[in-house]
This record gives C-alpha cells, structure tokens and sequence, in this order.
C-alpha cells in the first residue's frame, strides 16, 4: 500500500482521471472508504458516478490514478479484488431464465464456491431477501421490489467485504425502498463496508456515515451529512409557495434572508437566524410557507446548482 | 496499457469460461425439448419434400440418393445456422437485452472469458443439433458408418467457425434487426453455393472456383464423404479452412466486444 493511503481503507482512490476523447468524465477524484462505513457518492447525472464504479472494479482503464480495492490494486488486480466485492447494479440484471435459488447459485459459480457452501449462504440468503417462500418461483413472477432484494441477496452470495450498490432503490415504490434500506442497515450492522451512489437525499441522509459529492469529475465536498451541511448552507431554511411566491421574494424576500432561490413557484429562504423572514411572512396573508431545518437536499443544490442534468 | 493495446491484445483462453458454459446449458436444458424439436422439424421437413419430391426426378446425385446427398449437406447447414443464431439473437439478449454479461463480469471474471463460454457455447449447440439430423438421417436409413460420427467434431468445428461470424455480427448490432444482413449476406448465398443442395461442380467454373472460399464448402467437402463411408480427401486443407475462419472471426469479435463494452 502506498504511503498516501489510510491504511484501514477498503477502497481507496487516488487521483483517478478517465477521459472519452477529448472529454474528461473523471478529473483527479480522491476519497478513502474505511472499514464499516457507508459511504455515499453524490452527484447529479452524468457527474462521473458511474465511471467511478466501473473504474474501481476494473471494467475500464483510467487513464490516471491510482485505485486499491480491498488490498488489491486496481485494474492490474481486479479480478481478484472482485473475489471479495459484491454489486448491486443501477438495472436488474438477473436470469429471467431461471428461478430465485437458481440465480444464486449459479452467480456463486461465478466465483467458484462449492456446492457446501452455497447449501449454506442460499437459505440464509433468501431470509435477509424476504424471499424464503419464493425460493423455487421463476423470477418472471416477482415484483420489482423483490428482484432488487434478490439482487442485493445475490452482491452477498461470495460474502463480501465490500458492497457496491449503484442507485439500489432508483425506480421503486416507497416501501420497497424501506426494505433495500433495513437490508443496507442490517449488512452495516454485520461490519460490512458499503459504497453508495445515489441521487435521493434522504437515503444518503439515512444510510451514509460519510458521503462525497462530485460534479463534472471532480469531488465538491466530503464530509459526514451534519458536517457538510453545517459547512456549506446556512441552518435555517424557510420554504414559500404558490403564485405570490415570486413578487414576494423580489420585493422582500432578496433583502431579508442571507440568500433566496427560486426555483418554480417555490423561493428557497436560507438564513442563521428565521425570525426576520417569518415575523415578515406571518404579517402578509395568502402566503403558504414552511419553515424547516437545512439538508442533504439543500447542500446538493447549493453545490451542483439548480439547472437540469441529463 | 493505451486503450487500443487493450483491446487489441491476444484472446486470454482460461477455463475461467467453465460456469459461464454451464450457464448457458443449463438455460438450454430448460428449454431442450423444444429446442431439439426446433433443431430437427426445419431439416427433417427439407429432406423429405426436396429429398423424396425433388429427388424422385433426380435420381443419383454424387453417387448416392438424392436424400442422403441432401441429409449431409442439411446436418453442415443445420450446424451453421444453429451456430450463427446462437451467437447473434441468442448472445444479444444476454449481452444487451437481459445485461447477462454485465452481471457476470461483476464477479472475478472477465469479458474474455464470457466471450470464450459463447463462442464455445455457439459450437456446442452446433453439436447438439448435427447430432440431432444425423438421427433422423440414420432413421431414415442412410450414413450407417462409424465414419458418420466424425460430423460432430465436424459440427463443432462449423460451430466455431459461424459462431464467431454470428458473435463479430452481435458485437456492432444496434438492435435485432441488424442480423438481417448477416442471413441475406452471407448465410443464404453460403447455403446456395457450397453445395447443400446440389454438386457445386454443375455452377459454371468461375462461380465454383469462387465457392472454394466459402467455409461451408469445406465443410460439406468433409461431412459428405464421411456419412457415406469413405474418408475424406484433403482433410488438413478443409479442416484449417475452417480453424483459420474461426480463429480470425473470434479475435475479430473479442476485439469489437472488448471495444464495446469496456469503455
């Protein structure tokens, strides 16, 4: 391990750069990811989140930088760094063609575990996934909230020290979400090492000892959720609505809070101290407002912007 | 490594291939009943309109009766076709549609040996359905030689051959609908020239000078003689036609894959 690492890292990424072209997807990102954490990488579409993944497990060369994955180095090592990773991919991909028991299975194959073995992890397996009564079914008939589960079962079917999650809950219903999350809970519990990438705030607020957020390649901020927030956006916010909205914060709302966004029919108030803003908002009527403290959500704005990324 | 070196290096032939091989049979033994159903009804339905109604006019053909002459070009075209589907409908849904390949090379292994376990795969089904014609034709009482069970190592080694073909073609295709070509290019003008249907000697010279270059030709060159009992000239010269097509197509393929998916 090089000197510049910290040495309890799991996976460490030093300087990476991934370039397509003459576009640099990934401009020197660094972070560590300790041993038991979860950590969660942020960024809106198309901020190298990804790329990343797909670097750190070795399916793409960068072309700088330096990556080791639990103790190995990164790509010249990858296969045997994946030995001791599991994946949760951004879409499904399980065999349709097979059952639940036969997905996991056949996916431990892949890594050469012995048939003991996976006797053993399988049951265990479709416990945690909440799938035990649906062990012989064909994977046509399971809900989409199942086969993420499964899928999350199937990133543990080599036990790993590492798991890699893209987007895990993009596309399900709330309660599906719930359920991903109480799964991630209980893996950390277990002193598993987790790496998130996301674009829902609350879950990095819920699930993420630490996160980064990267932009355009590179990383903004890293610290844990309270950290950052504290750090980068004022502690209070005060949230107006509806059609007055607008005139309102041009005519008051600009001189009375620290800083004002707006962003639709919606003025975004941030300030240290509320009161000003509210003694103000309580003397006019037809207002609706919302007075709330500041999160994860309002540092992501305030670090990659409001304009739409596709 | 730059990233033409990369994928440009040499295929990395590990028996890493093995799980994902058995993957693929496994998926197949779900659906073997149809499959050989599918494999036989085609070819059987062929010999026995053209091999019975054709062949009733035409007697002899190449020193046997026209069926038999039909059924060993029917077990090369059914490898053919089974091989070449096999690597572009069939590899398509589990490197595209169903992102099979993206699943597997998140565990410890690689595109290449997904890619191997194809190619590989391509030939077995290859095999699995010369061998399903070479029952029908013995049942209907032609190639009772021990010298006919030299067409599945024949089969597989058409397997190769198309399978890379098919998997070159899976590697650029945007969608299904690109396979076309490859039926309307190459497929349909391979059958009708390299002498499944007819000696390829009766084209005019120039047209059966230019089929020697066809991999099916040789094929057939091969199988021909061996379901009737006797053993094939020039067997190094067809055997390498078909080893160098294979071998070309699937580093071809690799590199495509290689260029497609790891970037």
């Amino acid at each position: 391990m090089s000197a510049n690492t910290v040495s309890d890292a799991v996976l460490s990424v030093r300087g990476l750069v991934k370039r397509y072209g003459k576009l640099e997807v990934v401009r020197g990102l660094s972070f560590d990811i300790r041993r038991g954490e979860c950590f969660g990488l942020l960024g809106p579409n198309g901020a190298g989140k990804t790329t990343t993944l797909r670097c750190c497990l070795g399916l793409v060369d960068p072309d700088g930088g330096d990556i080791t994955m639990v103790g190995e180095p990164v790509p010249k090592a990858a296969r045997a760094a994946r030995i001791r990773v599991g994946v949760v991919p951004q879409l499904d991909n399980l065999d349709p063609d097979f059952t639940v028991t036969e997905n996991l299975r056949i996916y431990g194959n892949y890594f050469g575990i012995d048939r003991a073995t996976l006797d053993e992890r399988i049951p265990r397996l479709l416990e945690f996934a909440g799938l035990a009564g649906k062990a012989t079914v064909s994977l046509r008939t399971l809900s989409g909230g199942m086969k993420r589960r499964l899928t999350l079962a199937r990133a543990q079917i080599n036990d790993p020290e590492l798991l890699i999650l893209d987007e895990p809950t993009t596309g399900l219903d709330p309660q599906a979400r719930h359920l991903i999350w109480d799964g991630l809970r209980q893996l950390l519990k277990q002193g598993k090492t987790i790496l998130l990438t996301t674009h829902f705030m609350d879950e990095a607020e819920r699930l993420a000892t630490r996160l980064a957020v990267i932009d355009h390649g590179a990383l903004i901020a890293s610290d844990t959720p309270p950290a950052l927030i504290a750090a980068h956006v004022e502690p209070e916010v005060v949230e107006v609505y509806g059609d007055e909205a607008k005139a309102w914060a041009d005519a008051h709302g600009r001189r009375i809070a620290e800083r004002l966004e707006l962003s639709g029919e919606t003025a975004f108030c941030y300030a240290r101290d509320p009161r000003p803003l509210l003694d103000d908002l309580a003397a006019r009527q037809g207002l609706r407002y919302l007075h709330r403290p500041a999160n994860l959500e309002d540092l992501f704005i305030k670090l990659t912007g409001r304009e739409l990324r596709d | 490594m730059s990233f033409a070196t990369k994928i440009l290096r040499a295929p990395e032939l590990s028996l890493r291939f093995v799980p994902v091989w058995k993957r693929n049979l496994l998926v197949w033994k779900k659906l073997a009943i149809a499959s050989v159903l599918g494999n036989i009804a085609d070819p059987l339905l062929y010999m026995l309109a053209l091999g019975y109604g054709l062949g009733s006019f035409i007697g002899n053909v190449g020193g046997m009766p026209y069926i038999a002459f039909i059924g060993t070009g029917m077990v090369c075209q059914s490898a053919m076709f089974t091989a070449s589907f096999e690597g572009m409908y069939s590899a398509f849904s589990r490197m595209h549609v169903q992102r099979t390949w993206e699943g597997i090379i998140n565990a410890p292994i690689a595109l290449d040996d997904v890619m191997l376990a194809e190619w590989i795969w391509t030939a077995s089904k290859a095999v699995l359905s010369t061998t399903a014609i070479l029952v029908v034709i013995m049942a209907l009482g032609f190639g009772h030689t021990w010298l006919a069970l030299w067409v599945l190592p024949l089969g597989f080694l058409v397997g190769l051959c198309f399978g890379a073909f098919g998997l070159v073609m899976n590697a650029l295709a945007p969608s299904y609908d690109f396979f076309t070509y490859f039926f309307t290019l190459v497929l349909t003008p391979m059958l009708l020239l390299s002498g499944v249907y007819f000696p390829v000697e009766q084209m005019p010279g120039w047209l059966a000078t230019a089929a020697t270059v066809l991999p099916l030709k040789h094929a057939i060159d091969l199988a021909r003689p061996l379901m009737t009992a006797r053993v094939p000239e020039h067997v190094v010269l067809h055997v390498g036609v078909l080893l160098a097509y294979a071998a070309a197509a699937y580093y071809v393929a690799l590199v495509l894959t290689r260029r497609r998916l790891l970037k």
